[in-house]
């Protein structure tokens, strides 16, 4: 499907990220949204606010974070497709509704614009530091989609591409943006509505006698379905059977759960997206997400043209997390370096993948800037250094 | 005539979810009843009625009834309703909630959805309790009660629901017993009829944990109390109807009113600014 | 090339929308790429307000002006601030009547302009940054006359387009007499 041109703002802009999101948001045919002001994604709201009554939407700006992330369910149980936004200190105010929206299955997209935490911490600088949050931060087995963009072309893009992955998946999918990236200011180019692919909603064809809610194809999410339209159903947040009726027992735990889970991971290699520079000859690579993984290209390519052999793994998607590409790249690269805004969150994912095969550099920042790229340019040098003495430690061994 | 072997009220339930896990003297079954009467009697199509609730007893009521309905997360009924209402507002969304769920956990969001005047109709069944987890004490458990938490009795002043709603901005609310079926059926349907923010409060018995351990004897017993006990005072000043640990209970129709709902509100004031281009909000397309 | 553009004054002054305009005209009309910051501290609610400008004809990687290379001050605080962490050979535009730099390198080139003075007297002092803006244009000469006029006109609010493009004329003109 083809979006709407009443929300798309065909042309280039100068704007920031938090703006682009909520024209990717309009773009994706998003109409409901419903947030709490905190910096640095209020920005997002108040165009959200400004725009929406005129394309047919509505927003309404809610007493906290935790009725946002459950009113925008019941906005999509209703028909819209719709998002919250927010930055960390409601990101983990909405854990709970992460959790109802991976358990019922309600598509729809979290924004979180990431500030520097522990709790108040950095209202107004970077961080990177919700990454496991936005995979763990609920109670219980469940997957998510999380997407980072590095640019306010990416907010634009990306946010249109977590609406149709929230719908082909059923999951609620985050825009992990970060302060940075969100309060930067750039052209965007917004291109004509026939030109974007919308997901529509996949709603169930069967008639209401024979509809099972939540009975779905292997790996795959059940059809939807909206109230109003006849079919009487039930949604609860209990673990439930196909009929969407709630079963106290571990069998029905265990396929439950377990298809929630299994719809992403055996679906991983078509959700995940990758960007990859000369990595197919590297001794070193930088894995890198959101705004370091522009940072990081700078150190790379001065790198090279000193004559590192390094390449650039950027994780567009980092939930979920791209196990099998870096279980490949580890069999012939020797070192794998990941500079992040947080003391050490996707670098242990990083490593666990690598099981051992190579080197594993953590570069940490506890946020409030990003890195500089010289000293992501020295970790490679000094990943480097390590490198050519083991080998010739292992050469002395052999001889 | 043949005799009819089916309830007529069936139609309304999911009997394939019976039996259900209540306990018997149990009030909720009696306001699922009383519910049904003002479904029936508002005349509403059923499939444009939704059913929220959130955790608890009461919370189980939206897996009983044969409409669309959500069981959502503790407390959080009334955003998901908000949520849902806007999205399509031709729906009547109906929030049903226990006392804990609405005016504990859930108080913050009870009060700003009268604030907003969000067209919505909230059951409130008052058990002064959490049945689910064991019969804590709850926000609106009066003075001496004993509970699970208070063991040595409730030394906290309770809310008076009713008292709440009005001066959060409700334009309907009343309040009855699971012994006036009549009236809170017709409380019910008078409250779905409404737009806008609407509040009905049932007092209910638990015979099983506030009952036995206030020594308030069965579901029976109970209600006999609710019948001796209540005074009906329509139109009475919120201020004057709360509730004493085995005080009398004031009953009635207290606050209905008009005022303009928040999506009308919305759509007045959008049509001001947009001028004569602005379509009316009536939900996603 | 990449150039570091650094825009400093005090709230009101419109510092946020005159580094927008030149940034929105760099990579909008001009095709290059521009990166604009800001900074969003509760000190960004009282008096000191600044952004931060790259244009480059590469993609931009690293956000942040770390040393400008141009330095626009239209407050003696901003100037005071930021002056010493301009570049040794930093172009430094300031407005006459407010900003007197302290600690100019030898190396520095200052251009001065009574900005909010020819704002006065072309209409509401709010303009002065536009002002600025035209002379921005004629001293740095980094972004073409033709996409700055045209964005400043796209920028500015629906019926004030003539007074400004006054305003950004008035400013380029002063700047073209003095290079």
């Amino acid at each position: 499907m083809k979006a709407d041109p009443k929300g798309v703002l065909t042309g280039a802009h100068f704007l920031d990220g938090d703006h682009a999101c909520c024209e990717g948001a309009l773009a994706a045919g998003c109409r409901f949204a419903a947030g709490y002001p905190i910096t640095p994604s209020t920005e997002v709201v108040e165009r959200i606010a400004a725009r929406f009554p005129s394309v047919g939407g509505i927003f309404i700006q809610m007493e906290d974070e935790l009725a946002s992330s459950i009113a925008l369910q019941g906005a999509v149980w209703g028909g819209a497709k719709a998002m919250t936004v927010t930055s960390g200190p409601g990101f983990s105010l909405m854990m709970e509704h992460i959790g109802y929206a991976a358990m019922v299955e309600t598509p729809c997209v979290f924004v979180d614009v990431q500030r520097s935490g522990p709790s108040t911490g950095l209202p107004t600088l970077p961080a990177q530091a919700d990454m496991m949050q936005a995979r763990w931060g609920s109670h219980g087995d469940y997957e998510v989609i999380a997407l980072c963009p590095n640019s306010p072309q990416e907010c634009f893009d990306l946010t249109i591409k977590a609406f149709n992955l929230a719908e082909v998946y059923r999951v609620p999918v985050m825009m992990m943006m970060d302060e940075c990236v969100g309060h930067m200011t750039e052209k965007v180019v917004i291109p004509k509505a026939s030109e974007i692919h919308v997901e529509p909603r996949r709603y169930t064809t069967a008639k209401p006698e024979d509809y099972l809610p939540f009975k779905a194809e292997k790996n795959s999410a059940p059809p939807m379905v909206r109230a109003g339209d006849g079919y009487r159903f039930h949604v609860t947040g209990l673990t439930h059977d196909e009929r969407g009726y709630p079963v106290t027992n571990a069998e029905v735990q265990d396929r439950c759960v377990r298809r929630l889970v299994d719809k992403i991971r055996a679906n991983a290699r078509q959700i995940i997206m990758l960007e990859e520079s000369d990595t197919s000859d590297a001794d070193i690579v930088v894995v890198s997400y959101g705004i370091t993984s522009r940072v990081a290209v700078k150190a790379i390519q001065q790198a090279r043209e000193d004559g590192y052999k390094v390449g650039h793994l950027r994780l567009v998607t980092a939930w979920p997390f791209p196990e099998k590409r870096l279980r490949t790249l580890a069999s012939h690269v020797k070192a794998f370096i990941m500079p992040e805004l947080n003391l050490g969150q996707m670098y242990f994912e990083m490593q666990r993948c690598v099981e051992g095969r190579a080197a594993t550099y953590l570069l940490p920042h506890a946020g409030g800037s990003v890195h500089d790229p010289e000293l992501i340019y020295q970790k490679i040098a000094y990943a480097a250094r390590h490198m050519r003495v083991k080998e010739g430690k292992e050469k002395e061994a052999a001889k | 005539m043949s005799p009819t072997t089916k309830n007529p009220r069936n139609q309304y339930l999911r009997t394939d979810r019976m039996p259900h896990i209540w306990c018997p003297g149990c009030g909720l079954g009696t306001t699922i009843n009383c519910f049904i009467t003002a479904v029936e009697e508002c005349g509403l199509p059923l499939d444009l009625i939704s059913v929220v609730s959130g955790i608890g007893c009461t919370g189980r009521i939206a897996g009983y009834l044969k409409l669309d309905s959500f069981h959502t997360t503790h407390g959080r009924p009334i955003p998901f309703a908000t949520g849902l209402k806007l999205a399509n507002p031709k729906l009547k969304v109906v929030v049903f909630s226990g006392d804990g769920d609405l005016c504990a956990i859930g108080g913050n969001h009870f009060i700003h959805a009268a604030r907003r005047n969000m067209d919505l109709t909230i059951i409130c069944v008052n058990n002064f309790t959490y049945g689910m987890t064991g019969g804590q004490v709850t926000p609106t458990t009066p003075m001496e009660a004993v509970s699970s938490t208070t063991p040595y009795g409730n030394i906290e002043e309770p809310f008076n629901l009713p008292f709440l709603a009005d001066c959060s901005g409700a334009v309907y609310v009343a309040r009855w017993t699971t012994f006036h079926v009549r009236q809170a059926a017709k409380a019910m349907r008078e409250a779905i009829q409404k737009n806008g923010f609407s509040f009905v409060e049932i007092i209910s018995p638990c015979p099983t944990l506030y009952g036995r351990r206030n020594k308030l004897g069965d579901g029976l017993k109970m209600m006999q109390a609710f019948k001796d006990n209540s005074v009906v005072c329509n139109d009475a000043d919120t201020r004057s109807v709360a509730l004493d640990f085995r005080g009398k209970i004031a009953c009635g129709k207290f606050v209905d009113r008009e005022k303009t709902s928040f999506l009308d509100m919305y759509n007045t004031k959008m049509a001001e600014r947009f001028g004569p281009f602005y379509e009316p909000y009536e939900g996603v397309k | 090339m990449t150039t570091e553009i650094k825009f400093g004054g005090f709230g009101g002054q419109g510092v946020i929308l005159a580094g927008i305009i030149i940034g929105r005209a760099a990579s909008i009309l001009d095709h290059k790429y521009a990166t604009l910051t800001q900074s969003f501290g509760p000190e960004a609610r009282g008096g000191a307000c600044s952004a931060q400008v790259i244009i480059s004809d590469d993609k931009i990687l690293y956000p942040y002006v770390t040393r400008p290379e141009i330095l626009v001050a239209m407050s003696q605080e901003a100037c005071n601030k930021f002056l010493p962490e301009a570049a040794d050979d930093a172009t430094v535009i300031i407005e006459e009547d407010l900003v007197k730099p302290r600690g100019v390198k030898p190396g520095m080139s200052v251009f001065a302009i009574p900005a909010t003075r020819f704002a006065e007297e072309l209409g509401p002092k709010m303009i002065l940054n536009i002002v600025m803006v035209g002379f921005f244009t004629a001293v740095t000469k980094l972004v073409s006359h033709k996409s700055v006029r045209e964005t400043v006109k796209g920028s500015v609010p629906l019926g004030t387009e003539t007074m400004n493009l006054m305003a950004f004329d008035r400013g380029y003109e002063y700047g073209q007499a003095l290079v």
